[in-house]
């Protein structure tokens, strides 16, 4: 019984560990893909590196290098907005723009964008009002011409703040609109 | 066991509804933290013959009946009084308890045990009423929250909810669970597990069913879950976010809140996820509707600037504005009885949960604490369920609508939330 117990929370900790799928949102947890399009290694396989696979992203790899290149802007995806603010500051316009660029040049591709609030006050107002950032990233992307069709903007409100402590500059940190690329969701 | 990890492999690996229930080892404790100013002396007399139950039912009466905060337990002694013995009137007169109860636990066969009990008024020397109930020896806590309901009735004649049940989700780790208790916390059970959010539960009138926010899907989808069975459908998943279900009185539809036409806006589909229709339009944000028995809407706008209640006909008509004091009025939930209203009110930073009677329009904070959300009524309308935080930790607690009964309900390690108080058992 004790080993079946064991065994299952080791089945839990693995399957909870494959779970946890949250996509490099900021470029920095992006690490060691192997970056195809640069050519310059491309002689051979280094035998003693490891590469990480995320087996989350559903195929594996994802088709599109750049979107985690930590070197490409399309590795960014965060936009902050300020306290009870739903207006994209000046400061992500060229990250807006290079996603923008990306969708309307990848019709296929679809994109996810999460709005979150920090965690004062009711949840399900929260979720309205991380809605409205959600929506307010989307139309900036429609306004540089991204098919509605590519996009869904949603709310995660308070429920999955990147940051945990009730300090100004946690709540700062999540008061945010995310973008994921197809796979990534 | 081994079938127990096939079953949670078999599911989807983000959410094993029931089959991890056995490793919530969480149990919700209960500490009473106010009480009524004028208790009422009540004595509940050892039954004869329940010391052969695993626990004795006169313990949870007891329990009960304390955490009521409207009575005061009077101590008759170990010594047992049986239900068809005459009552030593002059021995419980003389422990200032002004009514008290006495009863016989006897095998009725087939393992089965005859719960007999009686309640008298202890100044008048008079029978105030009597039941019998056949129970399995481990429905003693069942039972006796059923010989609670019956005494409380009796002595307020209002009905009890010592035998409802009440929803919420608790968080450890990265690990989400919606449980369901018994009203004084024990009992949990796990009916959905999830590595995601789980948020606004929701309670079928019937108690059969609950409604809520799962975010397994990455975004927020409203699903409607059979907790005898574990089945469950999506309700609304329409693109944008769903959120914020709350069930019409004769449990066929729910009202829900979606982004499919823009911002957060009011629909109703029924519990199957069909027949979506608009039940108010505003240019701003409109959520968290609660419908009332009295054939209203209520609901939380930003149209006139800040978050403040509305409400408007069920049957559909304009919208009226209902909080006025103060800029952050949210999480409106009417009474059983439609004739007050609780919600979260900020005042000076501080979310409290807040009364409003409807028809003096006085409001009165029901708190003292800081960080208190969704409230929601027992089925009395006597308490309010609500989550706040205490040492930086979410717990439940709860509050008489005079706000003088207080009560917490914790747990060992986790964080509890999003609670919501189920209807009266239907047996």
């Amino acid at each position: 019984m004790k080993r079946t117990r064991i065994a299952l929370s080791l089945i839990t900790v693995s399957l909870l560990a494959a779970c946890t799928s949250s996509p490099p949102t900021d470029g920095q947890s992006a690490v060691a893909v192997e970056d195809r399009s640069s050519g310059a290694a491309s002689s051979g396989v280094d035998n003693s590196r490891v590469v990480p696979v995320d087996a989350d992203s559903a195929n594996g790899k994802s088709a599109y290098p750049e979107l985690k290149d930590p070197k490409s802007v399309l590795s960014k995806r965060s936009v902050l907005f300020d306290y009870d603010s739903y207006v994209i500051k000046d400061q992500y316009r060229s990250l807006i723009e290079a996603h923008a660029k990306f969708l309307t040049s990848h019709t296929n591709v679809k994109m996810l964008i999460q709005g979150n609030t920090d965690e004062r006050g009711s949840r399900e107002y929260n979720l309205a009002l991380g809605q409205k950032r959600a929506d307010a990233v989307k139309k900036a992307l429609t306004l540089l011409g991204v098919s509605e069709g590519q996009l869904e903007s949603v709310s995660l409100g308070e429920e999955k703040p990147s940051c945990g402590d009730a300090s100004e500059s946690c709540w700062s940190a999540n008061r945010r609109g995310d973008m994921l690329y197809s796979g990534e969701f | 066991m081994t079938q127990r990890i096939l079953t949670f492999l078999r599911g989807t690996a983000t959410v094993c509804a029931l089959a991890l229930a056995s490793l919530a080892q969480a149990q919700l404790s209960i500490e009473i933290t106010g009480a009524g100013a004028n208790r009422m002396p009540v004595a509940i007399a050892s039954f004869e013959g329940e010391s052969t139950l695993p626990r004795a039912v006169t313990d949870v009466v007891r329990a009960d009946l304390e955490r009521s905060g409207l009575f005061k337990m009077v101590e008759l002694g170990p010594s047992p009084m049986g239900a068809d013995t005459p009552p030593d009137f002059g021995r419980v007169r003389s422990r200032g308890a002004d009514a008290f109860a006495v009863g016989t636990v006897a095998p009725s066969g087939s393992g089965r045990y005859q719960v007999q009990f009686r309640l008298f008024d202890a100044a008048k020397q008079v029978s105030l009423g009597s039941q019998a109930m056949v129970m399995a020896p481990n429905q003693y806590r069942t039972t006796g929250h059923r010989i609670a309901d019956f005494i409380y009735e009796k002595l307020t004649g209002e009905p009890g909810v010592f035998s409802t049940r009440i929803a919420y989700v608790l968080k450890s780790g990265p690990r989400y669970e919606l449980q369901i208790a018994d009203a004084d916390g024990s009992n949990a059970q796990t009916a959905l597990a999830s590595k995601e959010p789980i948020i606004s539960p929701a309670w079928s009138p019937d108690g059969s069913r609950l409604a809520y926010v799962s975010f397994e899907a990455k975004k927020p989808v409203v699903y409607v879950h059979s907790l005898a069975t574990g089945q469950r459908n999506v309700a609304a998943n329409f693109k944008g976010s769903n959120s914020a279900p709350a069930w019409s009185p004769d449990g066929r539809r729910l009202a829900v809140v979606l982004t499919k036409d823009g911002q957060s806006q009011l629909y109703s589909v029924n519990a199957d996820g069909s027949g979506v229709q608009r039940l108010a339009s505003s240019s701003g944000i409109d959520t968290e509707p609660a419908w009332s028995t009295d054939g209203w809407i209520y609901f939380t706008s930003d149209r006139g600037g800040s978050p403040q209640i509305y409400r408007v006909p069920a049957g559909g008509g304009e919208a009226q504005r209902v909080s006025f004091e103060g800029s952050y009025n949210v999480s409106p939930r009417p009474s059983p009885d439609g004739k007050s209203l609780v919600y979260v009110s900020r005042n000076g930073g501080r979310f409290q949960v807040t009364m409003l009677d409807l028809s003096s329009r006085q409001t009165q904070i029901l708190t003292d604490s800081a960080k208190d959300e969704s409230p929601s009524f027992a089925p009395n309308g006597r308490m309010v369920l609500y989550a706040t935080e205490v040492g930086g930790r979410g717990v439940l607690a709860a509050v008489s609508s005079d706000g003088r009964v207080k009560q917490r309900l914790s747990v060992q390690s986790g964080d509890v939330r999003e609670p919501a108080w189920g209807p009266q058992p239907r047996n």
